[in-house]
Order: C-alpha cells, then structure tokens, then sequence
C-alpha cells in the first residue's frame, strides 16, 4: 500500500481528480435531485481540495509526462505536468474547493422545485471544473483544443441555464461567438508553431526554432485567442453580459478560474513554447494591459448592477495581470532576469489573489441575490444588519480588491510596484519613460479601484434599505454550505496576505522555469517574517507585525478610553444635520456615488440621456452608459461582416442556367491551368 | 534592535500622540492672528479633545458594528503611520515593517473604513462625504504613490529611512525632480487634509463639506478619536514633507544627546510649516467642489512629470 502511494505520481493524483469530477457529474444526471446539493457538490468540493493539497505538496517535483490511447490515430493524449502546470492547477483545486461548498447550499433551492435542470447544472459544472484541469495538463495541441472546446461549451451551457430570458441567450451568443473566435486565434498560433513538421505536440513546438517573421504571427495569434477569453480589450465584450446571466457559482468559477486558463495559456506560449522573446511584444502588452485596466475600472464606477460591476472589475484585475506580464517579458528580453523574475512572481500572485477574493465577492452577490432577488444596487442597501456573516466575508473581499493592507491585494500590488521601481535603465530612452507611465496607470487603476469597491459594499451592505416596499423579515443570511465557502475564501485571502514569504518560495519552483530566476534566495534572506525582494535596505515590508501593531494600537485605545473615561452610549434616532424628514431615497444611489466619476470621463464612456423638459407633463430622467466599443469596433466588423456576406450572396442567382455558367467557366479554366 | 532604539520608539508614539494637538492648535493660532482675531488659544484642542471624552455617545438606531468600530480603526491606523516616519530620529524598528508604498496603503485602509462608516447610517450627507472623499483620494493617492516613487527612485530604495538618510547627506543639492514633486506633494497635503482651496475644516454648511460630512454621525469619545486622528494625519503629512525634502536635523535612533536638538529642529519645521499653512489658507479661497479633479489631476500630472524628469535627467 505505501509502495502504491510512493509511486504514485502527481499526474496520476491530477487524472483522478478530473475523473472523479466526471463521474460526480454523471451521477448528477441520474441521481434525485433533493440529494445532489448536499451530496455531490461536497463531494466535488473535497475532490478539489485534495487536488489542491497535492499540487502544493508536489510543487517543485520534476516533469511528468503521461500518454494517453484516446485521440486521432497518429497523435494520441500528451499531458505533461511541470511547475506551471502545477501552480495553476493548485489555483483550480483551491478556488474550487470554497466554490463548490458555496454551490452545495446554492442550488439546495433549485433541488427542491420541480422541473428544475439541476441534474443537467451538476453534469455541467463538474465537466467544467474537469476540462479546465485538462486545459493545464495537455501537452500536444489536439488534447488542448478539445480540452478548450470543451470548457467553452460546459461554460455555454452553464451561462444559459435560466436560457427562457431572452437577455440570457443573448448573452450566451455572444459569449460562444467571441469564445470560438478566440479558439481559431489559438488554433491558427498552435499551427504555426509546428513549425511545418506535421507534429502538433508541444515537445516538439519548444525544441523547434522559428524564423521572426513566424513567431512574431505565432504570439500575436496567441495573444488574439487567449485573450478574448481573458477579456482583454477590445475582445472583452462578453465578459459583462456572460457573468451577470449565468448563475452565481458558475460567474465565480469562470471569473475566478477560466479566464486563469487564458493566462497560463498565454504564459505556456510566451515562456514555453516560443523560444525567445521580444522586446515588442512586452512593450505591447504592458500597454494594451494597462488600458484594459482603466478601462474595466472606470466602467465598473459607473455600473449599477452588482454582477456587471464584478464583472468590469474583473477586465480590470485581467488587464493588471497582463501588463505584470507585459513587463516580465520586456525585461526578460534584455536580460535583466532578476527584475523580471519579480514582475512575474508579482502577477502570479496577484492571478492567485484574483482568483480568491473575485471568487468571494461573487458567492457574496449570489447570496444577496438569493435573499433579496434583486440584482440593482438602486433597490438593495442595509443587508448588514440581515446578514452578517455574507456582509463580514465581503468586507474581507472588498478591503482584499481595494488592495488595501493587510490583505493579499495589497502584496501583490506592492510586488508589482517594487518591480516597476527596481526595474534597471533600458536601452531605448522611449522605452524607459513607459516604466513610470505605466506605474502612474498601475496606481490610478488600483485607487479607482479601491472607488469602485466602496461604491459597491457601501450600498449594498450599508445604509437603510432602498426598496419602501422590502420585506425585511424576509431576508435571510446565508446557509451553512454557503457561509462554508464564503469562510474559506475569505481566510484565502487573510493568509495569502499575512504569509506572502511562504507563498514567494513557492511561486520561485515556477519563475525559476519561466525566466530562469527566482527571488527565492533574497526574499527569505531576513526570515519568513519580512519580505525583501531584493535586499532590506531597498524596500521591506512585514504584513504581520502590521497587523499586530495595528491590532495592538487598536485594543490599547479601545482599554485606555474605557479606563479613563467610560464606555457609556446611546441610542437615538440619527442626527442628519437636524434635518427631520429623512427617506432612505436620500442615500446615493449606485448611479449617483458613480456620477463624479461620468461626469470627468465622459468622453471615454457611451453616455446616452434623456432629460425632462419643463413641459412635460410626467418627467422622467434616464442615463444609459454603454460601451463605446461597441460602436467602434463591433459594429463596423458586424456590418462588414454582413456586407462581405451580402455580397458573396449575389453568386446566388436562383437560377440554373447561371449554375451551369459556373461549372462550364471552371471546366474552362481548369483546362487551361493543366494545358 | 538595542533597548535605545526601542526607547526611541516608544518616545516618537508617545511624542505624536501629544504633538499632534498642538500643531492643529497653532495652524488655527496663526489664522486667527491673520484674520485679525484673538483666537482660541494654543491648547483649544486639547480642551475640544477632553470635552468630548467626558460625554456620553449617542449612536444611531441602525449604527452597525463597522460603524462602531472605524474610529478606533481610524486612530490606530494614524497612530501607527505617524509612529514610522522619521521625525526626530530615523532608523526605527517600526520603518522595517512598513515602507513608503505600505504607508499609503495605510492612509488608504483608513480612508475606506471612514468613507464606509459614512455611508453606513444612510442619511444624505454621509453618502455625499463619502463619494467626494473617494473623488478626492482617486487622484490624490497615485500623486502621493508618484511623489514617493521620484524620492524612492533618487535613493533607490522604498524605505523611508533610506530615503531620509540618502537625501539628508547630499547637503543643499536641489533635485529638479524634487522641485516638481514638492509642488505636488503640498496641493495633495491641502486635499486630504481637508484644507483650503479643497475643503473648509471649520465650516458649518453641509452641502459645502467634504471630510466632516462623513463624521456628522459621531459623537463623544468616537468623535474625540476622530479629531485626534485628524491632526495626526496632518502631523503625518507634514512629517512626511520634512522627510522628503526637509531630512536636515533628524538623527539616528538611540543618540539620546543629539535628541534635544533634533526636537528643536523638528519644533522649528512645525511651526514655520503651521505658519504656512495658515496663510496659504488665509490667502486662498475654497474651490467649488467640480473643480477639485481639475485641481488634483495637475497634482497628479505634476508627480509624473517629476518621475519623468527623474528618469531623463538622472537627478
């Protein structure tokens, strides 16, 4: 039995887990559907924590390869599984294991009506979680895209479950359409790099050699596919209309975990598999990153959907990942391995970051979605006092993706501005001015950030309620299942924060693979207490002493005063400036909080009004604010889309004598090519 | 870390908490000279301070438990970043812990909690406080995070105590990138500190209100607290200032003998920084409120601009 386990290789431990999360799923498709809340989502649930603890405990375990006899007859299922792979199956496992204890108390609801599809959902959600980890451990280009189809489609189904709204199947379109779109980016990157030698394994794409001209359209393509499923500009459209239309676990998932597949597909082609890297190519995404931070922030302010506003903040937290890895590589490729070291273990972390604390705020907005149905921040407000334990686990994710101290945004955040900082002098002088340009973006992001979370906890959690109407014996706090997950996420994110030096060792197995370096040796040198990327003269930081001092002056105060004076309080009713009639339609509403934001950025928004006039006899004010890309860039390529159709579409002539005139010119001029 | 440093340490958490008063108290002085009034006297806050201490607190009926608990956050948060920067004395325990970029993270955590806590018992001035706050501190805190990088990039290092050592030994040398990033360091301490040309800190009429619309709900002890942690954020700020582009005077922690004289130093700075304060606010008039992001965004522009400069110039 010992000798079995000693044996027993990560990658088996890894094909197991997807195994077991199909068979979970199929169960679900025939097993009573009261059971399969408080049965099968556990059961996933403790299939991704083991996942987890094992990628954790085999982090830093050589390459593993396993060959499958599924597949085309001459190209069978290659996995491997290294450091990356690893690193990004241990984010699947974690975030996956609070997700689904989150969805066990859920879809408990769902089980109980009739006619409900929660044997389908069951089937849908655990083959999601398995083609994502499929997605991590393909090694040839063929297992990839099926892998990659496949989370496409569980991920369709599963954004369309409530599909009799017909916003929801619109949206569902949409997210397909700009999925598969994506897929023949990938599909076209994964060509090229073959390289012409007909073998579509990745062993062979790392050991061949590409001319400039073909890597150059090998990471663009790469860069096109995976980003649309990143939601990175301007192929973000989807990401505002799949996350609010799909079920709350299942937005959890996808933003916590898929559009993590994105970057480590894109970390995979970048660092893996093309050989050298450009300096062009960091200069680009560092910018395109950048911008698709501002822009997911500023739209998140403006929003007044809960779900719409994680989702912006999402394209935001996407946009910051991709600009750390924008910097690694243009760093990488002048040599300077030791600061892109720092820029990567800055984005890792903060792609590890993401996955908690958006995971957290999305199980929140599903459980104040479940008490309340409302979905507009205009009628919710006052929750904390209903609902403590959802209001206190948001709290921690708010502070988290403010990236406030002492809590895990705040590492990742320092990291990455201590990388643009330590970063050396550059060559190219134009080069140089962009490092703090792109710190100046980086900081405005993170503190419009920080504007757009307190806009969002403010008035949802606090505040009297907006509805007159509300019944607010009703509202209910969240189940057992559900405060489950929601506490596992939230102490992700404590410790993530508290313990960054324990977390830096780890990510250095996957940096030391990267860029062939790691801060291993610097970060620990003072102790797990301290973290000094470079060296303590340069820049330190100790998350918990700070927290205990901060602990500590808070409790001091707090001793002191009620020694001295006294604690003695009343309750009134609130003073408001003596104002006596107050209505809780004097709050801001979501709409009023974001106006400062519209009104100095409302050039970059799709600001649409309608104003009163004085005459009217029952006036009405309505703003909309939509996304200008829509009229930029979708639009025209719809329309040229449809006129490169219509215009092909004339060959149709409907009439027979045309259809033979074809043939017979054909004939004619095939004739001619052979004589 | 020897006892004396340790010492010091304490000294400086003790020294804030007593200073901090004092200072607010002669910044309101020194208007009250230049108004031509007689003023309330030098020790009007710590009276103000006492007073509200010895009262009851009165809390609203839908008060929650953030509510409740932000002024001690608030406190501890300011206690704490006025307890790291190197006032009389540099190398202290503490700086180890928490660099410049934790330090505005600092300010942030504690700018969240306020900004919450106004909005926490839903009445209209709470929530306009804390939607001007967050406005005003989207633009301040990347200046502040810029302002930071060009002393953090002329020194090479984030640490504030390698920054005050680095700059205080290259005698009267002027940084262009300084220059530019003291500018924008003084319009960002007038907006967070709630001063002139952004917000009035002693007006009454609400609409006008920015940072006390979002402590209209506090009373007695919590208010105290408050207040206190106020003129600790000033205190920060223009620490802050001397540490960046002041550093002369300020020794090393556990040179008891030179301790004398650096208070002197620090004592002068205060009050000649107070003075201006006082006049910059006597002279000024207080912006509408649209105006401030036009306002901050040139703090801001003016903070990358010295970061720019730094990079094209070396210094």
């Amino acid at each position: 039995m010992t000798d079995f386990l000693n044996s027993l290789l990560l990658i088996d431990i890894a094909g197991a887990a997807t195994l077991a999360w199909l068979a979970i799923g199929m169960l679900g498709l025939f097993a009573p559907r009261r059971m399969i809340a408080s049965t099968l989502f556990p059961a996933g649930a403790l299939v991704a924590l083991l996942l987890a603890a094992s990628c954790l405990w085999g982090l830093n375990s050589t390459p593993q390869i396993a060959v499958l006899p599924l597949g085309l007859p001459d190209l069978p299922f290659h996995l491997r599984l290294d450091v990356l792979s690893t690193f990004f199956l241990f984010l699947l496992g974690a975030a996956a294991t609070g997700i689904s204890l989150y969805s066990a108390g859920y879809f408990r609801a769902m089980g109980e009506q009739s006619g409900s599809k929660l044997n389908l959902l069951c089937l849908q959600y655990h083959v999601f979680l398995a083609s994502m980890a499929w997605v991590l451990l393909a090694d040839d280009a063929y297992f990839f895209m099926v892998a990659w189809e496949t989370m496409a489609l569980s991920s369709y189904f599963l954004v369309t479950t409530d599909h009799e709204i017909p916003e929801i199947r619109r949206a569902g379109f949409l997210y397909l359409l700009i999925a598969h779109v994506g897929a023949i980016g990938i599909l076209l990157s994964f060509g090229v790099m073959q390289g012409g030698h007909g073998d579509y394994t990745f062993a062979t794409m790392r050991a061949g050699h590409l001319d400039p001209l073909w890597a150059n359209a090998a990471f663009l393509l790469a860069l096109f596919g995976f980003g649309a499923k990143a939601g990175l500009l301007p192929m973000h459209a989807w990401l505002p209309e799949a996350h609010p239309a799909a079920p709350s676990p299942v937005s959890a998932l996808m933003s916590g975990i898929m559009l993590k597949t994105a970057i480590y597909g894109i970390l995979r082609v970048t660092f893996d598999l093309l050989d050298d890297r450009l300096w062009w190519w960091g200069a680009l995404m560092l910018v395109l990153g950048l911008l698709t931070a501002l822009f997911g922030v500023l739209f998140a302010a403006v929003q007044s959907d809960i779900k719409r506003l994680l989702a912006y903040s999402s394209i935001e937290n996407i946009g910051i990942i991709v600009s750390g890895i924008g910097l690694s590589v243009l760093l990488n490729a002048y040599g300077e391995n030791a600061v892109a070291a720092l820029a990567l273990t800055a984005t890792l972390y903060h792609t590890l970051n993401h996955a908690f604390f958006k995971g957290l705020l999305f199980m929140g907005t599903g459980s104040v979605l479940h008490a309340t149905t409302e979905r507009n921040m205009a009628k919710l407000g006052g929750l904390i006092h209903h609902m403590p334990w959802v209001a206190m686990t948001a709290l921690v994710g708010t502070l988290a993706i403010a990236g406030l101290p002492p809590f895990n945004g705040f590492v990742s955040e320092w990291l990455m501005l201590q990388a643009y900082l330590l970063a050396p002098t550059l060559p190219e002088p134009y080069l140089n001015m962009m490092l703090p340009l792109g710190a100046a973006a980086l900081a405005l992001a993170a503190a419009l950030a920080a504007y757009a979370m307190v806009k969002f906890y403010g008035i949802v959690f606090l505040g009297r309620p907006r509805r007159q109407n509300q019944e607010q014996t009703q509202i209910h706090d969240a189940g057992i299942w559900e405060r489950l997950g929601l506490v596992w996420m939230a102490a992700g994110c404590v410790l993530l924060g508290l313990f960054p030096v324990n977390v830096i060792l780890q990510l250095d197995h996957v940096t030391q693979l990267l860029v062939g370096n790691d801060l291993g040796n610097s970060a620990a040198r003072t102790g797990w207490l301290w973290l000094t990327p470079v060296a303590p003269e340069r820049a330190s930081y100790s998350p918990l002493l700070l927290f205990m001092m901060m602990l500590g002056g808070i409790a001091l105060t707090f001793l002191i005063v009620r020694k001295f004076y006294h604690g003695r309080l009343r309750m009134g009713a609130a003073w408001d400036c003596g104002y006596p009639l107050q209505t809780p339609r004097m709050q801001d509403s979501a709409d009023g909080f974001g106006q400062p934001i519209k009104q100095i950025f409302e050039q970059f928004f799709g600001l649409s009004r309608e104003v009163p006039s004085p005459f009217d006899p029952h006036p009405h004010y309505q703003s909309e604010v939509t996304d200008p890309l829509w009229k930029i860039f979708y639009r025209p390529i719809a329309r040229s889309a449809e006129f490169i159709s219509r215009s092909v579409g004339m060959l149709q002539q409907g009439r027979i004598s045309m259809y033979l005139l074809y043939s017979f010119v054909t004939l004619i001029a095939l004739l001619a090519l052979v004589i | 870390m020897k006892l004396s440093t340790l010492l010091f340490q304490f000294f400086q958490n003790g020294l804030v908490l007593l200073l901090a008063p004092l200072l607010l108290g002669w910044v309101n002085q020194c208007r009250a000279w230049l108004q031509n009034r007689s003023g309330a006297g030098l020790l009007q806050p710590y009276r103000m301070l006492f007073k509200l201490f010895h009262k009851d607190a009165v809390l609203a009926d839908n008060a929650s438990v953030l509510f409740r608990s932000t002024p001690y956050i608030l406190f501890s948060c300011m206690w704490l970043a006025a307890s790291l920067v190197p006032m009389v004395a540099t190398d202290l325990p503490l700086s180890a812990a928490v660099d410049v970029i934790a330090l505005v993270g600092i300010l942030a955590l504690a700018r969240v909690f306020i900004a919450l806590a106004a909005m926490d018992i839903g009445t209209a001035f709470g929530s306009l406080g804390a939607r001007r706050e967050m406005l005003v501190s989207f633009l301040a805190e990347p200046a502040l995070l810029m302002v930071f990088f060009t002393a953090a990039s002329i020194s090479a290092s984030t640490s504030l105590v390698t920054i005050v050592e680095t700059i205080a030994h290259r005698g009267f040398f002027i940084y262009p990138s300084l220059a530019f990033a003291g500018i924008a360091f003084l319009m960002v301490l007038l907006a967070e500190n709630a001063r002139i040309p952004v917000d009035n800190p002693s007006t009454h009429l609400e609409l006008t209100m920015i940072h006390e619309a979002m402590i209209l709900e506090y009373s007695a002890r919590h208010l105290a607290l408050i207040e206190w942690a106020s003129s600790l954020k000033l205190l920060v700020y223009m620490s802050i200032g001397f540490a960046l582009f002041l550093p002369f005077g300020i020794t090393e922690a556990g040179n008891w003998a030179a301790l004398p004289l650096s208070l002197a130093a620090l004592f002068a700075k205060l009050a000649v920084a107070g003075f201006g304060l006082a006049l910059l606010e006597t002279l000024s008039a207080k912006q509408r409120v649209f105006r401030v992001p036009e306002y901050l965004g040139t703090a801001f522009l003016l903070a990358v601009l010295a970061i720019l400069i730094h990079y094209l110039l070396g210094a």
